[in-house]
């Protein structure tokens, strides 16, 4: 009886480990090799940080990331803020169309958006750099955070908006006491993800980037044309660290709990 | 002088209000009064408007047509902030991210009082449902009925003119339900604020209401208190809403001052009270409402000159432990309901089915309905 259910458990056990592999084999030999003593991804030598140290007086990449960071930050703050009003809207008029919209771009192919947003900002005359990557990682994360903040009210008991009226409350002040801090949660997760996707965002950025405006995925990308140094592994490791860090609060945050 | 005989002004009239939702009539021209320190309630089967009536007083809807005076003063135009009405709700509505002290000080805090008065006036309420404890809690961590006393006490602590609860026990079991009705009874004697509360619960609506306003369709059928609903309904639909009861369909024969015989088809003519509410003519057609415990039942009966007799036979039967419901089946294959009290000392003798027995009742033990 015991070994019948033993056999199975086992089996399942052991092709779950495979997947696991195949999933994290790739990311564990990067930053494995991102402390390798040689230039080659070929042997490991030795223990060191030099890549690292080499990394950080690279002014290219050095650049390049505080480019990410900053397209980051502000693309996920206005995505945020665009994509919260977008998520009440749907919810409120409760219009088939108007979540189709918003919702669009998280199923449009990648290569799509970068092309056509391109066309429109040579239509439009717009300088490609910074500017013209903040508004396509805008575009593209504002249905993400919508996505958050309308789950996240679809929710949610309509008795409580009524309630805060009933007691008292002007539509205002049950907005800013009632639905927002019920809301927060979404907000949060939404602007979390809209970050993590707009630092490792490639194809995108790839078609509205301009001279100068490099970010660190393109940047990894120039280097990695001529070779995979190991300066590349310890930049990737580092990215790495950043979208885990986020995806882990992320994670904790958007269960369903509601007290700060 | 003339202020004395006056009836005295109703807390909230409900003047020919109706309410459409399309096609869908919620709300056909209803009409009520409530009184001061009155426990009304609206009871109905789902679907009858009770709660879209309690929406429009709430404010969270408007009316199509008619008005709503609170004080004499139309209501229909302000917003539900600015109603001194609150709401109790089926769900409670506790605000999850707000402790039971910050969630009864919400009302407090739109009045801007002062936070010291607050917190005196959080605390006493708190008192008043028996939870003191409870101010630091969220309302999470409390029971289904903890939730509700809080939610009671934060639609209380500020007063308002009316307070309105939206099937308040439907989501209690039966035990805690029965408790919670006792305490509400007793709440709303102690601090005399008068409820309008909402009910498809015809026992929960008998046991705590002063006045009781039965709908149906959109329409009000009848509005008595819970005894006169019980004992005599004005319609079909009331008699049988309330309680159990049979309906026999029935003919006027004859009218006497306070007599009608009616004939019931297959079954012969009886005697039966006159309902002094409506005026029936030779001809009309008519049923009579017997509640099932009005009923005699015993293999042989001896009846009085002002009673009537039937025999019949056992349909079916469900012994309850207290009581005994036989369905009997008369001569005309009516089956009727009679419901009999297991008091005898001992186990009680029950009927078998098929066994032949007499049922009688008294003539002014049945109320004629159109």
């Amino acid at each position: 009886m015991a070994r019948s259910n033993a056999y199975p458990s086992k089996f399942l056990i052991a092709a779950g480990g495979m997947v696991y592999l195949f999933l994290y084999i790739p990311l564990a030999v990067v930053v494995l090799f991102s402390f390798n003593d040689s230039k080659l991804n070929a042997e490991w030598v030795g223990f060191t940080w030099k890549w690292y140290d080499k990394l950080f007086q690279n002014g290219d990449i050095l650049h390049a990331a505080a480019n990410s960071l900053i397209i980051a930050v502000i693309s996920a703050l206005l995505a945020t803020i665009l994509g919260t009003l977008a998520g009440l809207a749907i919810y409120r008029f409760r219009q088939k169309w108007l979540s189709a919209l918003v919702l669009g771009p998280i199923a449009m192919p990648d290569i799509l958006i970068g092309v056509s947003l391109l066309l429109m900002f040579i239509l439009f005359n717009v300088t490609l750099g910074m500017t013209s990557i903040i508004l396509a990682h805008v575009s593209f994360c504002i249905g993400f955070v919508a996505l958050a903040v309308q789950s996240r009210l679809s929710g949610m008991d309509q008795s409580l908006v009524e309630a805060a009226r009933d007691l008292g409350a002007t539509p205002f002040q049950a907005f800013r006491l009632i639905t927002l801090p019920l809301l927060k949660p979404g907000i949060i997760a939404g602007g979390m993800m809209a970050f993590t996707l707009s630092i490792d965002d490639f194809v995108i950025t790839f078609f509205t980037a301009g001279v100068g405006s490099s970010t660190l995925p393109l940047e990894i990308y120039s280097m990695v044309k001529i070779a995979v140094t190991p300066e590349v592994n310890a930049v990737s490791t580092l990215l790495m660290l950043v979208t885990l860090v986020l995806i882990t609060a992320l994670s904790r945050i958007s269960p369903t709990v509601l007290r700060n | 002088m003339q202020t004395a005989t006056e009836a005295p002004q109703a807390v909230l009239e409900i003047i020919d209000v109706s309410r459409r939702f399309g096609d869908f009539v919620a709300l056909d021209k209803v009409s009520l009064n409530i009184q001061a320190g009155e426990f009304f309630t609206l009871l109905g089967p789902s679907g009858c408007g009770k709660t879209t009536l309690l929406r429009l007083i709430a404010g969270f809807d408007q009316v199509d047509e008619g008005e709503i005076l609170l004080d004499g003063k139309p209501l229909t135009a302000l917003n539900p902030e600015q109603r001194p009405i609150h709401t109790v709700f089926q769900s409670y509505a506790l605000f999850p991210h707000m402790t039971v002290a910050e969630n009864i000080a919400f009302p407090l805090r739109m009045t801007k009082i002062a936070k010291p008065v607050i917190d005196l006036m959080v605390r006493e309420i708190l008192e008043d449902v028996r939870l003191p404890d409870k101010a630091k809690h969220y309302p999470d961590e409390l029971s289904g009925g903890q939730k509700q006393r809080i939610a009671i006490a934060r639609a209380l602590v500020n007063r308002p003119r009316l307070l309105l609860l939206d099937e308040p026990l439907s989501a209690l079991d039966a035990k805690l339900r029965e408790q919670m009705q006792i305490e509400l009874i007793n709440l709303q004697k102690e601090i005399g604020i008068t409820f309008v509360y909402v009910t498809h619960d015809q026992g929960e609506a008998l046991a705590l209401s002063h006045r009781i306003a039965v709908m149906n369709k959109g329409t009000i059928s009848q509005i008595d208190e819970p005894s006169v609903l019980y004992s005599c309904p004005d319609n079909r639909f009331v008699a049988d809403f309330i309680g159990q009861c049979n309906l026999l369909d029935a003919t006027v024969v004859s009218v006497a001052e306070k007599q009608l015989r009616i004939a019931i088809a297959g079954l012969g003519e009886l005697d039966v009270c006159a309902n002094p509410e409506i005026d029936f003519a030779v001809g009309d057609t008519c049923a009579l409402t017997l509640r099932p415990e009005k009923i005699r039942l015993a293999a042989q009966l001896d009846i009085t000159d002002d009673e009537v007799l039937f025999s019949g036979k056992v349909h079916d039967m469900l012994y309850l432990g207290d009581v005994t419901v036989y369905i009997i089946e008369l001569a005309n294959g009516v089956l009727i309901e009679a419901m009999l009290a297991n008091d005898a000392p001992g186990r009680t003798r029950l009927f078998d089915t098929g066994d032949a027995v007499k049922i009688a009742w008294h003539t002014d033990a049945g109320h004629l309905v159109a």
